[in-house]
């Protein structure tokens, strides 16, 4: 037997790296507040850093250490600590550390404003194994403050990237195109690419989810967010990789979805607790008939009775069945019930603006006609094989 | 490079690792930094790996935890010493273990 044949190195997020079945969660995402130091203009989520009600509901140390706890003996393996802005919680370090002494690998998504000499130290020392995910939605104090209409955040953020960059944590960043930041796309791209040292720019995100509690402030989000034909132009504006990638996605393409609610990978290897103890599908999605509430159960029973159920639901409503149900465009749209529930308060209605967007990038390929909806289209299979014989 | 042990050596599992068993694989993940390439690598032990692991206490040597694993393991009682100290070796260049003082 060779000396090292009994150690081997492992890929844990490979297929191949899991004998028998995954261990799920693989990954467990916990909003560990819904409150944040930033007021960004196109936040889901966002709840002032002061708001002492929000702040008296969340989970205590030891609550969220006990679901870190049970979701380790279930065999998770990554821990996601977003928000909010997780780092405003006064016991994060804490909370971090219990983490890593469980084996997790830790996610953080922060604004980087509140990365400290003392906490950058910390991450090198025990490192997060994951890369952290920091956003940045502007390059100048303007457009960045404009956006996340906190004054002084710029400056604060670009302090704890210099944090980082000096103690070599390794972190991506995370932009969004919003009025104030949108002359600056393509320095942002370039910056991104500079700061990573990658080839490939940060992602930049710009069909904005609404508010996943349902509160006026996706009103603004509405006015905000780009246009189908924006963002089309933005996507296309690296046309090869946008065509291998959605011939990818139509290679694997085989049936509608019909009357299956839950297409996703949601409820199939990850899992999210919110900064209260409800557990639910994903991120966004918080239908009251979608999440449950773990301090009067337990992550087991989460996983073992109830979300099963919810991977079961169907849809019910006829518009819905009738369009998304036989769309063969859906490898191109993000209609989910959890973008349902945000748009309409609803699981299964058609979202018209995610309709849109994919209908615009159908055009772009010559997939549906000028006037035509998909779900109309009666020889979609030749399209879709044209398609992918495409040059 | 492998650290150097030998078959008298005492050695115990660092505190900046932690052993996991999931869905059958026993793996050792790093805590703090300067444990492999920690920002990268994750390591997994195979049965035989495994069953040295759990032999590593900081009392036995390394000749009495191979004595042991003859009695569970086929293979000449040479050989198996050999595998033993060639994966204390390993585990101590990575500093999953550690020479107990």
């Amino acid at each position: 037997m060779p000396v090292n044949s009994n150690i081997k190195k492992l890929n844990i997020n490979s297929n191949a790296f899991w004998k028998g079945s995954r261990p799920f969660p693989v990954r467990l995402d916990m909003e560990l507040t819904e409150r944040c130091n930033n007021n960004c203009v196109h936040c889901y989520i966002n709840l002032p850093a002061r708001d002492k009600k929000a702040k008296n509901r969340e989970l205590s140390t030891e609550q969220i250490k006990e679901i870190i706890k049970e979701a380790v003996s279930l065999g998770c393996m990554v821990v996601r600590f977003t928000g909010g802005e997780p780092l405003l919680r006064k016991d994060f370090r804490q909370i971090y550390l219990f983490a890593r002494k469980q084996g997790l690998r830790v996610m953080l998504f922060t604004n980087a404003t509140l990365i400290t000499r003392e906490l950058s130290r910390l991450f090198k020392r025990v490192p997060l194994l994951e890369k952290m995910e920091v956003s940045v939605f502007g390059l100048k104090k303007a457009s960045y403050e404009s956006s996340t209409r906190n004054p002084g955040s710029f400056a604060r953020a670009m302090a704890g990237i210099r944090l980082l960059r000096e103690n070599k944590i390794p972190f991506v960043v995370k932009g969004a195109l919003l009025p104030g930041n949108k002359s600056e796309f393509r320095s942002f791209k370039e910056w991104s690419t500079e700061i990573l040292g990658k080839e490939s720019p940060a992602p930049v995100s710009m069909f904005f989810d609404l508010r996943c509690r349902r509160d006026e402030k996706s009103a603004l989000i509405k006015k905000i967010r780009a246009t189908p034909q924006e963002g089309l132009e933005i996507i296309t504006d690296n046309k090869d990789s946008f065509l291998r990638d959605t011939k990818g996605l139509y290679a694997s393409f085989r049936h509608f979805t019909g009357d299956k609610l839950f297409s996703c990978a949601a409820g199939h290897a990850t899992g999210c607790v919110d900064a209260y103890g409800i557990f639910q599908p994903c991120m966004m999605m918080r239908h009251p008939d979608t999440v449950y509430d773990l301090k009067k159960g337990s992550l087991k029973g989460a996983l073992a009775n109830f979300l099963p159920k919810i991977c079961r639901m169907k849809a019910r409503n006829p518009d819905y069945l009738l369009r998304c149900g036989r769309c063969f465009i859906r490898v191109l749209c993000e209609q989910c019930p959890a973008k349902s529930w945000m748009e309409h308060g609803s699981l299964d209605t058609p979202v018209e603006y995610l309709c849109d967007i994919a209908h615009a990038q159908a055009r772009f390929l010559g997939l549906v006609g000028k006037n035509e909806k998909a779900w109309q289209v009666r020889g979609w299979k030749k399209r879709v094989r044209n398609f992918i014989k495409s040059k | 490079m492998a650290k150097k042990a030998a078959l008298t050596s005492v050695l115990k599992h660092s505190e900046d690792v932690v052993a996991r068993d999931i869905h059958g694989e026993f793996i050792i993940i790093p805590i703090t930094s300067g444990v492999g390439k920690a920002d990268e690598e994750i390591y997994s032990l195979n049965k035989f790996g495994k069953a040295i692991w759990n032999k590593i206490d900081g009392k036995k040597n390394l000749k009495a935890i191979a004595q042991e694993l003859a009695l569970k393991f086929e293979g000449k009682q040479t050989a198996i010493a050999q595998d033993v100290l060639g994966l204390a070796e390993e585990l101590l260049s990575r500093k999953m273990i550690i020479k107990d003082k």
